[in-house]
């Protein structure tokens, strides 16, 4: 068992699919002697094994529950099985968890053949951590990116939401539903950060939706954003607009330095999850974010978010060694 | 005549006729059908109620791989129109009253019969009954759904536009909230959600005969063919308010929202088919006398009597009903109706204070939660709201009994029995489909398909694509639909061509908005050992809880899922209608630790095994319960087959179920701990 995680990092490494749910068992998993196999597992699927990052698009999608993300993914899935690409989506489910336990019922909404290898849906609940991604959905996203072709988060909420996102996804999608106002008032505001594409669902509405439309990307142009692309779909039959969706989402990922955008996300999650681990006493042992961060930029490009949390970690012992020694000296 | 009938006699100056007398019958073939349809008859029963099998009401035929194990199982088996004319053989069907419990698919059932009356000689202006076509329910409680809402509705307005012009005596669809009863609803909510599920229909009436020529003098006719389909339970005085608060509601509907005048077209019509939610498996013999009570919530008093009736057997809890168990319900019936004297008198309750009481606090609770639907947007746009509101009245009375403070006689409270001399047959009691059956109507099935002018079947079924693909269409759907049938297309064609035109669909589970269980004892000591078993295992409990084949029956899956959150599980439902291999790959997919799967239509002996088969397959090794209406019999076959566990009604307290559940999940993490050498396993699922 000591090889396991490696194994399987080896095997997503090759492309092997199947390695997919072990591989997930493995990085949920919060026990001691895992977290450690999780650790291997993703040093094995890391830039620096890979020979550069990882090929799978990793697209994030947000949006506000009952925006009809679920419905759009089941549409896009099967134009990306139709280009023979692979999907694997995680799902993120905000379910309470007051008695601990979460109801994932989101992979019932997303239509695929269940005979078909090359798609994989995981649903995990948003756990203990605040407004967001669980740390195993990041590291997933990392891990899978090296088999599939492209890997989904989906996520319910906005504001917290697409920040988080956007630290592991190389393309970041907001689903709006015609008519609703809290997307647009959370852009204007800049309680959300912009988003690349903004999806207009349900256009067989017709006007209501094409007022959104317009509605959004006014608000964008007024923040000043040229970028961002707003796209009606319709993802029940008949569908429109998802092949032009999933070309946009192709073309925002062919204008990205992926490289530089990885390696940025990698940094940012490794504090997020320095700082979820030590609270902000700990960032300021490290001597405040800033110094945090030129740390973090001081270290080899190909390392995973687990080996930077490490790197972080040393210089926090380290500093508390020393202060150690100045405190016994004075 | 003892009666000395004088000016001031209370009674009725002559007996009123009784109610008409059905049985909800059908099985195995159309053949076997007819011939147990004959027989009721004879016995005095005096309209048919068919109930069709679930490859039937879905829309599969029988060689589709969803059907596999449902066929012929809970009703019978039509693919075609000569499977309706064998159903309806020797049956005249100008004068037979006839009641279809059938949704999805019921404009096909109604093309099939109309045909099937023409080939008799017999004129679609003849035809009498009831269509059920009631699809908002289906996505409330009932679960045999096929098409998105909005096609789903306009397959009803068609339906109405057409019966009303061209079959005039025929009731298009009956509002039902018998199955929001069976699925957890309070009086209030049944109301409440029946009278929005009508106004939602009625809605769509309106619009659509607005586009006939001369429509819109007709609404008047539609508001009369509207029946209703109700329940009754064992509370059988409020129940009985229920149906006087539903009257009045409906009076006040039809003249202020459609502008319905003539008296005769206002009157509350409705069918009734009495409680089976509150029958035990425990001591079952107490069924009659519970479905003798509830009976009587529905003839009492005759401001609101029942038009029609069937009763439940005895032994719906333990598996399929026998013919005889079903002679025993209608000689129920037949007492009530010719031996007592209930027949006898104008209405009971007139004047009576408590009664009146009661119906003024249902109808303010209804209203209430009417104005809660309204603002949702009306019944079709409310139903993840209603769907919620129901699992969550489930989720309180399951506690109520749980915890001993609704008393159900010979299941939490006088359990001591004696043996019972009813369930001592080899088949315990109940009716066994011959599993040979599915085969045989397969083969029938392939044969009929390769004998008819195939030509035609694909020129029809190309129209009804037509017709169905221009949402605008002045075209009746029930035309195409009648000249599909003629050509000779089958069930499952008829569907899939709608399919392809309206998309699939799956109705919201409820479970997820659903409120957490306030824990007493015994849910603290279990979420303790929800975590500690957290702790063996590195990380939360996970569980799958599945429904495969059919059976749309998921308010025990409902239960089991939210009890299964509630205890601190992660839990993956994914609602009903799930193949072997879809269950197979979410349980791969999602890592569960265990796997529990809900079956209430009879098919376990042949879906469990596949689905447990599938399971292997895929590499999952996580063990498998199963919960559901599953004779004693067939419980070792289970066991054989690789089911760690079988739950039946009559283990009705879910927490124990739960721990169980726990204990299985943490003896299997130790037993892969000790296989693999002292290390986690936790990632060879």
């Amino acid at each position: 068992m000591s090889a396991a995680g490696a194994a399987i990092g080896a095997r997503l490494r090759a492309g092997d699919l199947t390695a997919a749910p072990a591989a997930l068992n493995l990085l949920e998993s919060t026990a001691a002697a895992d977290r450690q196999q999780a650790a291997c597992l993703l040093a094995e699927v890391a830039p620096s094994a890979l020979g550069g990052e990882a090929p799978a698009h990793v697209i994030g999608v947000t949006g506000p529950p009952g925006s009809g993300k679920s419905t759009l993914l089941s549409a896009l899935l099967h134009t990306w099985r139709g280009q023979e690409r692979s999907v694997a989506i995680l799902a993120v489910d905000p379910s309470s968890r007051r008695s601990g336990g979460a109801l994932l019922g989101d992979r019932a909404r997303i239509d695929f053949d269940p005979a078909d290898r090359g798609v994989l849906i995981r649903s995990t609940a948003a756990g203990e951590r605040l407004g967001g991604l669980a740390w195993a959905t990041r590291a997933a996203a990392h891990a899978l990116a090296a088999a599939f072709d492209i890997v989904v988060i989906e996520t319910v909420g906005v504001g917290q939401a697409e920040t988080e996102v956007a630290d592991v996804a190389d393309t970041v999608a907001v689903v709006v539903q015609p008519g609703s106002g809290d997307v647009l008032q959370f852009l204007k505001s800049g309680i959300m950060e912009i988003p690349d594409v903004v999806v207009v669902t349900k256009s067989d509405l017709g006007q209501i939706a094409l007022r959104t439309r317009r509605e959004v990307s006014a608000a964008l142009r007024s923040l000043g954003s040229r970028s961002t692309r707003v796209l009606g779909v319709s993802s029940l039959p008949p569908t429109s607009g998802v092949q032009e969706l999933a070309a946009t989402l192709d073309e925002h990922r062919a204008g990205l330095c992926v490289v530089e955008r990885r390696l940025q996300a990698r940094r940012a999650g490794a504090l997020r999850d320095f700082a979820h681990e030590y609270g902000e006493r700990g960032v300021r042992a490290l001597g405040g974010r800033a110094a945090a961060e030129a740390l973090l930029a001081a270290q080899p490009t190909g390392l995973e978010v687990p080996a930077l949390v490490a790197a972080l970690e040393r210089r926090c012992d380290d500093r508390a060694g020393e202060d150690g020694r100045s405190r016994s000296m004075s | 005549m003892t009666c000395m009938s004088g000016d001031h006699s209370p009674r009725l100056p002559e007996r009123d006729r009784p109610w008409m007398m059905r049985t909800y019958a059908g099985h195995s073939t159309a053949k076997a059908s007819n011939e147990l349809y004959r027989r009721n008859l004879q016995k005095g029963q005096t309209g048919l109620s068919i109930a069709f099998d679930l490859p039937t009401q879905t829309g599969y035929d029988p060689d589709d791989e969803l059907a596999k194990g449902e066929v012929g199982k809970v009703g019978v088996p039509i693919s075609h129109r000569s499977d309706m004319a064998a159903l309806m053989d020797g049956i005249p069907l100008g004068e037979m009253n006839t009641s279809m419990t059938i949704n999805a698919t019921a404009a096909w059932l109604l093309a099939l019969y109309i045909v099937a009356a023409e080939e008799q000689g017999v004129g679609q202006e003849q035809l009498q009954g009831t269509t059920q076509n009631d699809i908002i329910k289906e996505f409330l409680a009932r679960g045999t759904y096929a098409f998105p809402p909005a096609p789903s509705m306009r397959l009803i307005a068609d339906m109405i536009a057409y019966t009303v012009e061209h079959v005039p005596k025929w009731n298009p669809i009956n509002i039902c909230s018998y199955h929001l009863q069976e699925a957890g609803a309070t009086p209030v909510q049944e109301i409440a959600y029946a009278i929005s599920n009508a106004i939602a229909v009625l809605d769509a009436a309106r619009e659509r005969i607005g586009r006939m020529p001369g429509g819109e003098a007709r609404m008047e006719q539609v508001f009369g063919r509207i029946s209703f389909f109700v329940n009754a339970g064992v509370r059988f005085i409020e129940e009985h308010a229920k149906l006087r608060a539903m009257s009045i509601l409906w009076e006040e509907l039809g003249r202020e929202r459609y502008g319905v005048q003539e008296e005769r077209h206002l009157r509350f019509r409705y069918g009734v088919q009495v409680n089976s939610l509150g029958l035990t498996e425990a001591q079952p013999e107490n069924n009659v006398q519970r479905i003798v009570l509830e009976a009587l919530a529905v003839t009492l008093g005759r401001d609101a009597r029942a038009r029609a009736i069937q009763l439940p057997a005895w032994n719906e809890a333990l598996g399929l009903p026998r013919p005889w168990d079903q002679q025993w319900s209608l000689r129920i019936q037949q007492i009530l109706a010719y031996e007592t004297d209930i027949l006898e008198y104008p209405d009971i309750f007139e004047g009576s204070q408590v009664m009146e009481g009661l119906v003024e606090d249902l109808l303010a609770g209804a209203r209430a939660e009417m104005s809660v639907v309204a603002e949702h947007g009306g019944a079709v746009e409310a139903v993840p709201y209603m769907k919620a509101a129901l699992v969550d009245s489930h989720r309180e009375r399951i506690r109520r009994i749980e915890a001993g403070e609704q008393i159900v006689v010979g299941q939490n409270r006088y359990t001591e029995s004696e043996e019972s001399p009813l369930t001592a047959d080899a088949e315990g009691g109940i009716l066994v489909v011959d599993p040979a059956l599915e085969a045989e109507q397969i083969q029938a099935l392939r044969r009929w398909r390769s004998e008819r002018d195939q030509a035609a079947v694909q020129d029809a079924l190309g129209a009804l694509g037509a017709v169905a693909g221009d949402e605008h269409s002045s075209e009746n759907l029930m035309t195409a639909t009648i000249a599909a049938a003629r050509a000779g297309a089958t069930t499952g064609e008829w569907s899939s061509t709608l399919r392809e035109v309206f998309g699939s669909y799956r109705a919201p589970t409820g479970v997820g908005e659903a409120r957490a269980t306030v824990p007493d004892g015994d849910m603290a000591e279990l979420r303790g050992e929800v975590s500690r078993l957290q702790e063996k295992l590195g990380r939360r409990p996970k569980i799958l809880v599945g429904k495969p084949g059919l059976d749309g029956h998921s308010n025990g899956a409902e239960q089991i899922a939210v009890r299964a959150r509630d205890s601190g599980m992660d839990v993956v439902y994914e609602g009903i209608r799930l193949t072997p291999a879809q269950i197979a790959a979410s349980a791969l997919q999602e890592g569960v630790h265990v796997i529990g799967l809900s079956i209430l239509s009879g098919s376990h002996r042949e879906l469990i095994p596949a689905v447990i088969d599938a399971l292997r397959d895929a590499g999952v090794q996580a063990p498998v319960v199963v919960g559901g209406i599953i004779p004693e019999q067939d419980v070792a076959a289970l066991r054989q087959a690789g089911v760690a566990a079988v739950y039946t009604p009559k283990d009705f307290d879910i927490t124990r179920i739960m721990r169980d559940i726990v204990a299985l999940v943490g003896a299997g993490a130790e037993e892969s701990v000790l296989a693999a050498g002292g290390t986690s396993a936790n990632g060879s699922a």
